[in-house]
């Protein structure tokens, strides 16, 4: 098996004024307790980076994802977020360390009986006890103009918008605590391309508009990875084969990523 | 073939220690569920909406469905009761059988299955779905506690309303008798009251109640349990939905065997009241 090969002058941990902000040291992840779907994954994430995490479909990249929010407990290894091992946090603990968290999920996760304002709403209403529902209405609104949702749809429920506007209001959703990590799981699978090119300038533009915003996308598409992501992680077999920049990877000699590449940026 | 055997018999015997070792996991790890989620509720922040609107979905709108149950439960087992105590000329009893059976039977009964498969089939279905959109998941890495935001309630709300639901449908089932009774038949309405007066005392109703709240709470953890541990897209919502609907109702009736032979008649014995 093929061990992570990281660049020098891409890896993250040769730069020591670089904070880290995601560090996995041997992480392994059995459900059966005979095949490791994460099988001694090893990265660290920069502070204020954006970094994409690409596979094959079944290389451990959304088992890894839910090891970091903390869904899952690893069968070993090691977990740092924001300097913390959140391996030793009690799920007390854990629920209120997911404050530091933002998450798009690949549906959007909205909820259904809520309306778009009440879903971006809802965060606060849960942690910023101390807002009165008027500032909570200013913030949320505020997100969502961010993300660009006009005003004329914060009153409809999510089955009345487009996926596009699920994915903003989502996204609005994700900020609205101001994390310091903003999680996309497959955040443009089963969209189309213009739709797809719409979320990845989303993501691009939410990520530079917050200095010191790391944000971690879990996908597929390997355009989109390269075009915007400062650092790109490509998993496979539970493991992590390449960690570098964009530019790491179309220098890189490793066939499973070259392979990986070239198909990918044919296709795209 | 005595190989063959020997190995058939080893598969069964598996099966079976499988099986069996399965069940009793299940019923620990719904027990813990149930046990988990309770204490939460009682840990900030206190969801007093949430419970409102979870009992106002199971107690006001089953009310329509209890009471319709319980007022022909009531005209067709006082109609039975009828033709019985006909023959041996005891019509006037028929009121008082009907109350007791209503109040300490088929009121808490018939009202756990009603709820349980309207309102424990829509828990399991709601969470289930909410488990395979991702909802639940976004709700915990929101710093969420799902239990206590998405179980606790549900729990709570289906103890408070069930014994108020019995309640109505102890109530209609009594009109019910009466119409057949005074109206239909015509028997005498002060001895139908006077009757029902003789033979029913607060304990049975207060019996019915009680059992009526711990098929509540039961009814209420097995659906959520089923509901939040939904996997497999919508074959897996409607498995989820299947299995609490069925586990419930069939707890339902068992349960009731137990509470009136084991439970309240160990509690009347202690308390020295004869039954």
């Amino acid at each position: 098996m093929m061990e992570a090969k990281t660049d020098s002058k891409s890896d993250p941990k040769s730069d020591p004024k670089q904070e880290i902000a995601i560090k996995l040291t041997d992480l392994k992840k059995t459900f059966d307790g005979k095949e490791y779907i994460v099988n001694g994954m090893n990265f660290a994430i920069p502070k204020g980076s954006l970094t994409a995490v690409i596979g094959f479909s079944g290389t451990g990249k959304s088992v890894m994802l839910k090891h970091i929010l903390g869904l899952y407990r690893p069968t070993s290894g090691k977990i740092e977020v924001l300097g913390q091992d959140i391996t030793l946090l009690n799920d007390r603990k854990m629920t209120e360390f997911r404050k530091k968290f933002g998450v798009l999920f690949q549906g959007a996760a909205l909820f259904d009986d809520m309306t778009v304002l009440e879903n971006v709403c809802f965060p606060l209403s849960e942690h910023r006890r101390e807002l009165s529902e008027k500032e909570m209405m200013e913030i949320a609104s505020k997100k969502l103009v961010q993300v660009g949702l006009e005003q004329k749809h914060f009153q409809k429920l999510p089955s009345q918008i487009s996926g596009g506007m699920q994915k903003r209001t989502g996204l609005a959703r994700a900020l609205a605590l101001d994390p310091e990590i903003l999680f996309y799981d497959e955040p443009t699978t089963g969209l189309d391309p213009i739709l797809t090119e719409m979320v990845d300038n989303l993501i691009l533009e939410t990520h530079k508009h917050r200095a010191g915003l790391t944000s971690v996308m879990v996908s597929h598409d390997l355009e989109a990875a390269f075009r915007i992501a400062d650092y790109v992680a490509m998993l496979d077999a539970g493991k992590v084969l390449l960690f570098g920049t964009p530019e790491d990877f179309f220098k890189t000699e490793i066939p499973l990523v070259k392979k990986f590449v070239d198909k990918g940026m044919k296709r795209s | 073939m005595i190989q063959q055997m020997a190995r058939m018999i080893d598969e069964i015997w598996d099966s079976v220690v499988g099986g069996t070792k399965n069940w009793i996991r299940e019923i620990g790890d719904i027990a813990m569920f149930g046990w988990s989620s309770l204490c939460l509720s009682f840990t900030k922040p206190f969801r007093y909406v949430e419970i409102l609107k979870h009992m106002e979905f199971v107690g006001n709108q089953s009310v329509f469905i209890v009471a319709l149950t319980a007022l022909f439960t009531g005209l067709a087992l006082s109609f039975q009761l009828f033709l019985g105590f006909k023959m041996f000329n005891a019509v006037n009893m028929v009121g008082p059988t009907v109350a007791l059976g209503i109040a300490r039977e088929l009121g808490p009964v018939l009202t756990g299955l009603i709820v349980s498969a309207r309102a424990g089939g829509a828990m399991a279905a709601r969470l289930g779905t909410m488990r395979v959109n991702e909802q639940i998941d976004a709700l915990d890495v929101m710093g969420v506690n799902t239990k206590q935001y998405l179980v606790a309630p549900r729990i709570i709300a289906a103890v408070i309303c069930m014994p108020l639901l019995t309640a109505i449908f102890d109530f209609v089932a009594m009109m019910g008798s009466y119409l057949l009774c005074v109206k239909l038949v015509e028997l005498d309405e002060a001895v139908f009251w006077d009757r029902v007066q003789q033979m029913i005392q607060v304990r049975f109703i207060n019996e019915g109640l009680f059992k009526a709240a711990v098929f509540g709470l039961f009814f209420a953890v097995i659906c959520t349990y089923r509901g939040f541990n939904t996997t497999g897209g919508a074959k897996g919502v409607g498995d989820a939905t299947n299995k609490g609907v069925v586990t419930s109702m069939v707890m339902v009736i068992i349960l009731d065997y137990f509470l009136t032979n084991v439970f309240i008649r160990t509690f009347y014995h202690l308390i020295g009241i004869q039954q």
